[in-house]
């Protein structure tokens, strides 16, 4: 490598590093937490209690649910029913509007085998709350998302740009050398690069993953113009619906349509999801791949008949597995733990990179390639 | 001595070859493939350890009399 490439390559690494870092601490700090929600919120805040079944038990009619559900909240509409992946519970989220602001919504968990509401969930609020909302926008809707994102992509620069400085940094050392006796900031920089290479796989695909949710909000806008567009084409000027039809008919259909696929969510007549006339039945598969991959089936909210359902482009699948390589939550909790482990040692990488760069601001820049090329050894001459 | 590209990056190629099967072998199966995704995961994790173990430590000041 000529020393004008290596240059340049050190500039890069120095500056994306620089701007992005204090942003990627607080996004490894806030998601430290966020890696244990699930465990977190089960513990801190009312989990419904499912009760064993018996010959009494009632089975679940949607459309009762529905409507008790709308007869606790007067005044408001249904916008979708969720359904967990690993309990039978379920949920039905209303709000004053179809599309009302985000967060101005309310959640009825309820049994999904019998249809027995439990007690409903506090609105958003507290700590997790604000460890995601930070994480994810920082409080700004899609100009906080996109900022973050364009973090994550500085992060991405400086992964590639900190491979390449390495290269002749590593010249004349064993890999994973850490010289511990000679300076602190030698051991640093030793301990800088080792945790960097090593964990440079995971950290990649988590910041790459992270900025393609980043991108959830235009990606759903691509697919509403797109093929929701295309598959609700036929009702364009279909006046109005007069009568919510059966959700429970709704349901049915969509099952029989696809039947080796579970339920996720059915998004309500006029939300972002479906169309003025459609209940669009979001269905998952039953595998760890494919219950990520959602398939929308979209019936007729009047007469509960199917009429249409594929699969999902692929860039929205590309967002859809974005999401646990991101969060990490696809391998039970040995899995989380080494999420976040390799996220604590992304924190010292940081931390370290801060440090080593304090440390020689002040230092011209020949002195400072001097040191990469040497394997840091030229510290030694000033130290 | 002077290292080549190879010297220098083949256990980071291979400790990267090793995350990414472990970063998709718990999404594409479960079981099994849930634990060799921890193990291979974790490898780093425990090299990082082993790094940090064997780091010498500060030659001890000599106590003052």
């Amino acid at each position: 490598m000529t020393a004008k490439a290596l240059r340049t390559w050190y500039l890069v690494h120095k500056w994306t590093s620089l701007i992005s870092t204090v942003f990627l601490l607080m996004l490894c700090l806030t998601g430290l937490p966020l890696i244990f929600h699930e465990e977190i919120e089960h513990t801190f805040e009312p989990h419904p209690e499912l009760k064993p079944l018996t010959e009494q038990s009632p089975k679940i009619d949607y459309d009762d649910v529905v409507a008790r559900a709308l007869a606790t909240r007067p005044g408001e509409v249904v916008r979708f029913v969720y359904w967990e992946q690993d309990d039978p519970l379920g949920g039905v989220i209303t709000a004053p509007t179809l599309v009302p602001p985000p967060e101005d919504g309310h959640v009825q968990p309820f049994d999904a085998r019998t249809g027995e509401f439990f007690e409903a969930l506090p609105p958003p609020g507290g700590f997790m709350y604000i460890m995601l909302k930070l994480h994810t926008d920082l409080f700004m809707g899609l100009p906080g998302y996109l900022f973050l994102g364009f973090m994550g992509l500085l992060l991405v620069a400086s992964l590639v740009s900190g491979v390449v400085v390495y290269t002749p940094f590593m010249r004349k050392l064993d890999f994973a050398t850490v010289r511990s006796q000679r300076s602190s900031r030698l051991k640093w920089l030793d301990l800088h690069n080792v945790l960097g290479i090593v964990t440079l796989a995971w950290v990649l695909v988590v910041g790459v993953t992270g900025v393609i949710n980043t991108l959830a909000l235009p990606i759903l806008m691509l697919w509403q113009g797109g093929q929701l567009a295309e598959m609700t084409a036929p009702y364009k000027d279909a006046p109005p619906l007069e009568q919510l039809g059966s959700l429970h008919k709704a349901i049915d259909t969509a099952r029989k349509a696809a039947p080796d696929m579970e339920v996720s969510f059915v998004g309500f007549p006029g939300t972002q999801f479906s169309s003025k006339h459609h209940y669009a039945v979001f269905m998952r598969g039953n595998t760890p791949l494919t219950e990520r991959l959602l398939k929308p089936a979209l019936v007729d909210a009047e007469t509960g008949e199917l009429t249409d359902m594929r699969e999902m482009p692929l860039y929205v699948k590309t967002l859809l597995l974005s999401q646990p390589l991101h969060f990490g939550d696809y391998g039970g909790m040995p899995l989380k733990i080494v999420w976040a482990l390799l996220d604590i040692v992304s924190i010292v990488i940081l931390a370290s990179g801060l440090y080593l760069w304090l440390g020689r601001r002040r230092t011209p820049i020949e002195k400072r390639l001097a040191e990469l090329d040497s394997g840091g050894l030229s510290t030694e001459i000033k130290a | 001595m002077r290292r080549g590209l190879w010297m220098i990056f083949r256990w980071p190629v291979a400790l990267a070859v090793l995350s990414t099967f472990g970063l998709l072998s718990a999404l594409l199966g479960d079981g099994v493939f849930d634990v060799l995704s921890w193990i291979s995961l974790g490898v780093p994790l425990l090299l990082i350890v082993i790094v940090w173990m064997r780091m010498p430590r500060r030659p001890k000041e000599p106590t003052p009399k």
